[in-house]
């Protein structure tokens, strides 16, 4: 944006610097953050301890049955993969389209994409019957099999997403290790040792600069597919609510979506907790993720109208059974809300210039994110529950997940949480060098001077 | 878990020996294993070439054999392949069948299937309000264009050359993926340590029949290869009492039901068989004749009857 741009001199440049780096370097947590922390790790320990009784007993301790046989796990699985996709979306779409005001949010987005493509490979784990047999999968691995194609794209997009955010971290990682005073032994040599011996020279920049751009290129069409992949692992089966050609599509426009609440949601919680940072998580930062809300959410009905109102028009034998539930029955209370609320209402109320203060804006962005997890719920499990039910104990005909299935799903939540949570703690979760080069502060300056200032 | 052992006990050491060198098939009736190597007798200085259960030719002395039961076992690799020559199906005349339910509990006897697994069920089917009510027996369908084969990420289920399908729940990861993809619902998941009747203890697994179950794999109807190998029919079709089950050869062009045995082709001509759900284009390699003509009169079944209407 223009109005970031102006032209600085040097010394004024070198303050700015010293200004940037004196604000956002990483800082104890205060008495909410470790509160905080604690909750976390507390709720992701519960949910390893369920994880170790259902290794001991089998998945008989979940709610699923040969009925209904995938649950929460697979639910929450798809959102995390769809949330994920925000790293791609942010860091590299907007980078490459040369969106100036995307710097101060990228780290966040990308951290959002590590901690949520991280537990969406645990908690597939956590699905299968015999994670002991996982090597089979190399072993015995068919390429015809959509899980096979998943479990190559959704590794592919770790690698390539933790790429994305180390590469432009080493900067920040080498100022930590030379500038932090007054820390504990092990965080000097953990930031020692990440920093891969950064010393700020032009030519590290040039080669940062270039893995940039092209793990950018390069994760575009990954996140196309993680996405896509994972959609297929529904649409691939020739069940009503999921044998649909819209799939693909369908799942990635409600990732981006989904994704975008993470990011603001994250910009307004920083805010809160960071008051120096609202200098760069400005306003108009909400107002601009407002409006690219809008849009993800425009975009995100359509495909919506596509999926549901089309065969609701045909109503398809099976297909009127599966609808019926969702419109009007079993499921109803909750399909109409994640629509209204996880969709229609976002759109509306951030459409006003009022609706896209960073208040409203974050609440619009936490019922994106709860209504975006249901929503995912109600793409998995009502396919599996009115095909033919006979021969079934009623118990099964109705799948509500067990105490210790939502205890480990909530565990693999809170340890997404946690990783981004620790990162902020440990890591600057504003990127200095971007942002100054953002705020047009030449390259000469910050190759030379970004290691000063800040000396306590 | 097979009842005909017993006349492998009665043949002499020397025999048995003797057989299993000369006989050619010896891999197809099944494999024989050296259980153990017998240290108290004393070397006789006769070599013996032996063949072991994985397949490898071994010379040991003869003093160190003792003799063990041959298993009926087939290994999980030669249960990839299948029954020579053959491709199975099976026909299931709907209407005979009266909801005996003779078929599932045989089903569920000689698989010993523990908990709520159940490969073998049978539907009260009733299309419309205005068509008439039928029971339909639904084992797997063992499909000519499996979904869930291109689905399984690691070949835990197979087609083999005789056109069965079946589970190696060695290699099974438990994703579930083949239960999502089967049109016909017919697979089950173990969902905790299956349990199992003090005889079946030290059983030796094959994927052709299945068991002892696992822990966290899927499972589902077989067609009993076991039996099919020894030439005998699946134990759905001997014990239903109304020869509703036919199992039979298509490159032999016959089915038999135990009592009758009868070309496949002229049966489905005569009575118009069909499969089920054809639009899917799964082929499945189970027919069926329509409910008509019937030998029993429709009645609902008594509460309680089914092996899963029992509240659990």
């Amino acid at each position: 944006m223009e109005k970031y741009k102006k032209e600085l001199n040097d010394a004024d440049a070198i303050e700015l610097l010293h200004q940037y780096n004196e604000d956002l370097l990483p800082r104890k947590f205060g008495i909410i953050g470790k509160t905080w922390t604690l909750f976390l790790f507390i709720g992701f320990l519960t949910g390893i301890y369920c994880y170790t009784n259902q290794l001991k007993q089998g998945l008989v301790i979940t709610g699923m049955r040969d009925f209904v046989f995938w649950g929460i796990y697979i639910s929450n699985f798809v959102f995390f993969v769809a949330i994920s996709l925000v790293g791609s979306l942010i860091t590299a779409i907007l980078y490459l389209l040369r969106i100036s005001w995307r710097a101060p949010i990228t780290r966040l987005s990308e951290v959002i994409a590590v901690a949520a493509i991280t537990f969406a490979g645990l908690i597939i784990i956590v699905d299968m019957g015999r994670p002991d047999r996982m090597v089979n999968m190399i072993l015995h691995g068919r390429i015809q099999s959509p899980i096979i194609w998943d479990v190559m794209v959704v590794a592919t997009y770790m690698m390539l997403s933790i790429l994305l955010l180390y590469f432009p971290l080493l900067p920040g990682i080498a100022f930590c290790r030379d500038r932090l005073n007054g820390i504990p032994k092990w965080q000097k040599r953990m930031y020692s040792f990440l920093s891969l011996g950064w010393k700020n020279s032009p030519e590290q920049y040039k080669i940062v600069k270039k893995a940039i751009t092209i793990l950018s290129i390069t994760i575009i069409p990954v996140a196309l597919c993680i996405h896509t992949v994972t959609s297929w692992l529904f649409a691939s089966t020739y069940r009503p609510g999921w044998d649909s050609t819209n799939f693909g599509a369908y799942f990635v426009s409600g990732a981006f979506l989904v994704g975008s609440g993470g990011v603001i949601a994250g910009m307004y919680l920083l805010r809160r907790f960071y008051p120096a940072y609202d200098k760069y998580l400005t306003d108009d930062h909400f107002d601009r993720m407002a409006k690219l809300m809008v849009l993800l959410a425009m975009v995100y009905a359509y495909f919506s109208i596509n999926e549901y109102l089309i065969p609701a028009y045909k109503m398809k034998g099976e297909d009127s059974e599966h609808l019926n539930e969702l419109f009007t029955g079993y499921y109803a209370p909750m399909f109409w809300s994640v629509q209204i609320f996880g969709m229609i209402v976002p759109m509306i109320v951030l459409l006003f210039k009022n609706g896209r203060k960073p208040l409203p804006t974050f609440i619009m962005a936490v019922l994106v994110i709860i209504c975006a997890w249901f929503k995912r719920y109600l793409i998995v499990i009502p396919t599996m529950s009115f095909l033919p039910v006979q021969e079934i104990p009623e118990a099964w005909k109705h799948y509500s997940p067990t105490l210790q299935e939502w205890l480990i799903t909530g565990g693999s939540l809170a340890g997404a949480l946690l990783i981004i949570t620790l990162f902020v703690r440990f890591f600057p979760i504003i990127s200095v060098w971007e942002i100054a080069e953002e705020r047009g502060i030449s390259e000469g300056v910050i190759y030379k001077h970004m290691h000063e200032g800040n000396e306590k | 878990m097979k009842e005909d052992n017993s006349q492998d006990n009665k043949t002499t050491r020397k025999d048995f020996l003797r057989k299993s060198l000369l006989s050619g098939g010896v891999l197809a009736s099944g494999v024989i294993g050296i259980n153990k190597l017998i240290a108290d007798e004393k070397d006789s200085g006769e070599k013996v070439k032996v063949l072991t259960a994985d397949g490898k030719l071994v010379e040991v002395d003869s003093g160190n054999i003792s003799k063990c039961q041959a298993s009926t076992t087939t290994p999980s690799s030669e249960a990839r392949i299948g029954i020579p020559g053959k491709k199975y199906v099976m026909v299931i005349d709907l209407s005979r069948c009266k909801h005996a339910l003779k078929c599932q509990d045989a089903c569920q006897r000689y698989h010993h299937l523990s908990g709520m697994n159940v490969w073998l069920k049978v539907f009260k089917m009733q299309d419309s309000e205005n068509t008439a009510p039928y029971w339909l027996p639904k084992p797997c369908m063992h499909c000519d264009k499996p979904p869930c084969v291109k689905v399984c990420p690691v070949s835990a289920t197979y087609k083999r050359e005789d056109g069965i399908v079946l589970v190696d729940n060695e290699r099974c990861i438990g994703c579930r993926f083949c239960m999502a993809a089967c049109p016909y619902s017919t697979r089950s998941f173990n969902w905790q340590e299956p349990e199992f009747l003090s005889e079946s203890k030290g059983a030796v697994y094959s994927p052709e029949t299945g068991f002892p179950q696992k822990k966290g794999t899927v499972e589902k109807c077989d067609f009993c290869p076991d039996m099919l190998r020894e030439g005998k029919l699946p134990h759905c079709v001997t014990a239903c009492p109304n020869g509703v089950f036919y199992m039979g050869d298509l490159n032999e062009d016959t089915v038999s039901n135990g009592s009758e045995t009868v070309r496949f082709s002229q049966l489905m001509n005569d009575k118009g068989g069909y499969r089920l759900n054809e639009i899917l284009g799964t082929e499945p390699s189970v027919y069926y004749l329509p409910p008509v003509s019937r030998l029993f009169p429709f009645k609902d079944a008594e509460p309680g009857k089914g092996k899963m209407d029992a509240s659990e």
